[in-house]
């Protein structure tokens, strides 16, 4: 049985905070999921419509961040292999897709997002097991919106003279796309499926350490009879990704990933015309004013930076609390994250997953070894984590100031930095106070502060009353040195074309 | 004895009002036949911050304005062009226009002031919209403008080119920087002293006289600048598009090697409203 707490500190009414108490009193049992993930030992490049090997013969291992085993080998992409796609990419333009009614392209998007949704589960684990995030993520979100954004952009192919009103579009041709390691499969989604519709064919570079859902969705294009070469994927870590966006026959390169590595981008290309879209880093503000509902807001703030262990360019990772109820929302939270679970990332019941390389649990470990330098008060719970894979615990800040670096950097883990403010003007100006302008979030019970936060915040997305909801029909973007060009919706699709 | 006229020392129009380089410095600038005509202030990369300063303070009294207003403002200036038009068609010829090429440089800028003054109060219902989510969220997407934005006039046409190219950029609420044809700079002298006179707030439009090798290097490092817009050579992007990728600046930059007839009905379009705006969703749950 749940015990109630000792009694601490009186309410307002007189009577002591109820609070629940689990302890390890309930010992959830493991609750894997168990559907083939249907991995092969080794994955090889996805050119002009079939699996070739790297002309280097080179192949690096991928492994499973939640215990570090070897889930396979993946090829690794080179110059060479990179100009063959995108030989195969310029072909497929020429040919085929470049020429194909906008009704036609419309169809075999459909049958990606269908056989995608007959394949969720195994999907689903591949995605778990190579990225670390938890199942339920994989399953109820990745997975299914993935499936949605092909779904979605499958119907604008043949509707693009409504896409720019007044002028007619015409494809680019072709476009090289990199993007980043946390949500490897949608984040193709994102890419691919405006850039098809709009009649575009394309070379894309998945992530070094989550290649494979890329390459299984490749199964899918060919189950699909997707026309060779329309996707190309080449697989690799920097120096590949380098060949992809340096390489003279893309007309657009489109990028998600650091805020650091859109600049180098930015430089190298600046001799060229090539147009482009980066969408980058974050450090938003989820803002909680003193009249929110508490309780919803604390699960906002909790999804806001715990989704994904934190590795979401979104994340809410800043709390601007309000200061009269600073001290009841921290408490809230602190009680909330104790019962978080963090874990084997394929247990159904794990909120909290793997976090996805030991490269980015080493840069985490030491922003927050920063933070608690610099005076910061931390707070972790006392869960205990597995002993194998790279882990780390829900982690919160408070007592944070503008100028601590945890409050400037992009962490890109489980780490919230709480600041306070008192007026609805200083916490438009905390939040405002950075170079990024991705996202943000409001919590209030009053409609025309929500509006006016909305106006004032410099930040592409805007959640109200709610966090880290994302939708293909939703344009989603960043401001300043978040990036520019927006993915989704009727927007993202004009990035994506040259006005004729 | 023939009475002597007085002459009129050209000024740049920052920040609402009428001023010389802070530097002190001027270039020469001589008429079609090649006779002196007045000195015009070669403005320093000092100039242009201070002028990216004003932009930056007047940016967000610009921006709440209603987007009615800002119309009736863009159309106030199509007025003063218009009540203009003599001298203007005048100062071009003097510095070598036809005649007939001039007064379709004034009559076009006029009108162009016209259709974007028109835009005010539609883009947004052409370019936003409600997102259908598949969830129970209220989600719309509107624009916003970017903030204070570079402007690189074209040599040629004097008027036209930097007219089309502001135009659309302060009629979403951005305030811009601008550097005026470095050729023909003196018609961009007489728009400073129209938009003085059209209801336009002080430091919405900053026009700036001098050499584009001085200054093309500071428009392409400011921070402060959220974007550059306008007509670079191909030296003149590369050096545009490194700085701005120090700040994720946008650039649209169209290439001076190329003939761009800027008389043509594309160069006036909803899409140049466009690369200055910002797109924001918000979401909000629907419930009781």
């Amino acid at each position: 049985m749940p015990t109630l707490a000792p009694e601490k500190k009186s309410t307002r009414s007189g009577r002591p905070a109820p609070e629940l108490i689990f302890g390890d009193l309930w010992e959830f049992d493991p609750a894997p999921e168990t559907a083939n993930p249907k991995l092969k030992s080794r994955y090889d490049l996805f050119i002009n419509g079939e699996f070739v090997a790297p002309k280097s013969g080179k192949y690096f291992d991928t492994i499973n961040p939640a215990n570090e085993s070897k889930l396979a080998e993946i090829a690794l992409g080179g110059a060479a292999d990179v100009d063959a796609a995108y030989q195969a990419a310029q072909r497929a333009f020429n040919t085929t897709w470049g020429r194909m009614p906008g009704r036609e392209r419309a169809k075999y998007l459909y049958r990606i997002a269908r056989l995608l949704q007959d394949r969720a589960r195994e999907f689903a684990v591949a995605e778990t097991m190579d990225g670390g995030k938890p199942i339920k993520e994989a399953r109820d979100f990745d997975v299914p919106m993935t499936a949605a954004h092909f779904f979605y952009h499958a119907g604008w192919a043949d509707k693009l003279d409504y896409v720019a009103p007044g002028r007619r579009v015409a494809p680019l041709g072709v476009v090289g796309q990199v993007i980043p390691w946390n949500f490897p499969l949608l984040m193709c989604a994102w890419k691919l499926a405006p850039a098809l519709a709009m009649g575009n064919c394309v070379v894309l570079k998945p992530a070094e350490t989550t290649s494979i859902t890329a390459l299984k969705l490749a199964e899918i294009f060919q189950d699909a009879g997707l026309p060779p070469g329309v996707v190309n994927f080449v697989t690799g870590a920097g120096a590949t990704g380098a060949a992809v966006m340096n390489h003279p026959i893309p007309a657009k390169i489109a990028f998600t990933g650091s805020t650091e590595v859109g600049k180098i981008i930015l430089r190298s290309l600046a001799g060229t015309e090539k147009k482009m879209t980066l969408e980058l880093g974050g450090k938003a503000a989820n803002i909680v004013f003193d009249d929110a509902p508490i309780d919803q807001a604390v699960e906002g703030i909790v999804n806001g930076i715990f989704f994904n262990q934190g590795h979401v360019c979104c994340a809410g990772s800043r709390l601007l609390v309000h200061e009269p109820v600073a001290d009841q929302v921290i408490a809230k939270l602190k009680q909330r994250i104790k019962v978080l679970r963090v874990g084997d990332p394929l247990d159904k019941n794990t909120d909290i997953g793997a976090i996805n390389s030991q490269e980015q649990l080493a840069k985490i470990t030491a922003l927050v070894a920063i933070g608690v330098k610099e005076g910061a008060e931390l707070f972790q719970p006392a869960c205990r984590l597995p002993a194998r894979g790279y882990y780390f615990r829900p982690t919160i800040f408070s007592g944070v100031s503008m100028s601590h670096r945890i409050a400037r950097e992009e962490i890109f883990g489980p780490v919230l930095s709480i600041l306070t403010f008192r007026t609805v003007d200083e916490a438009v100006e905390k939040a405002n106070n950075t170079a990024y302008g991705l996202s943000a979030g409001v919590w209030t019970d009053k409609g025309s502060r929500i509006l006016k936060m909305s106006t004032e915040l410099k930040a592409g997305v805007v959640w109200a009353n709610t966090y880290n909801k994302f939708d293909p029909t939703s344009p989603f973007g960043g401001y300043k040195e978040s990036g520019f060009g927006r993915e989704g919706g009727r927007q993202g699709l004009l990035d994506y074309c040259q006005l004729a | 004895m023939s009475r002597l006229p007085i002459t009129k020392t050209p000024k740049v129009y920052v920040g609402g009002a009428f001023i010389r380089s802070e530097s002190a410095r001027v270039f020469p600038l001589a008429d079609a036949a090649g006779h002196f005509f007045a000195n015009v202030p070669q403005c320093t990369r000092k100039d242009l911050r201070n002028a990216v300063e004003a932009a930056a303070k007047a940016g967000p009294g610009w921006a709440r304005r209603t987007a009615y207003n800002r119309g009736q403002i863009l159309y106030r200036l199509g007025e003063m062009l218009e009540a203009r038009r003599e001298e203007l068609i005048g100062t071009l010829v003097h510095f070598g226009a036809k005649k007939s090429a001039a007064a379709k440089d004034v009559d076009v800028s006029t009108d162009r002031l016209i259709y974007y003054a028109g835009w005010a109060d539609k883009y947004e219902q052409v370019l936003g919209n409600v997102n259908p989510v598949a969830s129970p969220h209220f989600n719309f997407t509107v624009t916003e403008p970017m903030g204070v934005i570079g402007v690189l006039a074209p040599n040629t046409p004097p008027l036209l080119g930097l007219v089309s190219l502001i135009a659309p950029a302060i009629v979403s609420g951005n305030t811009v920087v601008a550097l005026a044809s470095e050729k023909f700079p003196y018609p961009a002298i007489l728009l400073g002293e129209m938009l003085a006179t059209s209801d336009l707030p002080g430091g919405v439009v900053n026009l700036l006289t001098g050499f584009r090798q001085e200054l093309v290097p500071t428009f392409a490092t400011h921070t402060h600048l959220r974007a550059i817009v306008g007509v670079a050579n191909a030296e003149e992007r590369r050096q545009l598009k490194l700085g701005a990728a120090e700040s994720i600046k946008r650039t649209h930059l169209q290439k001076a090697e190329d003939a761009i007839d800027w008389f043509a009905a594309t160069a006036q379009s909803l899409y140049a409203i466009r690369d200055t705006l910002e797109f924001k969703t918000t979401w909000h749950p629907i419930g009781a």
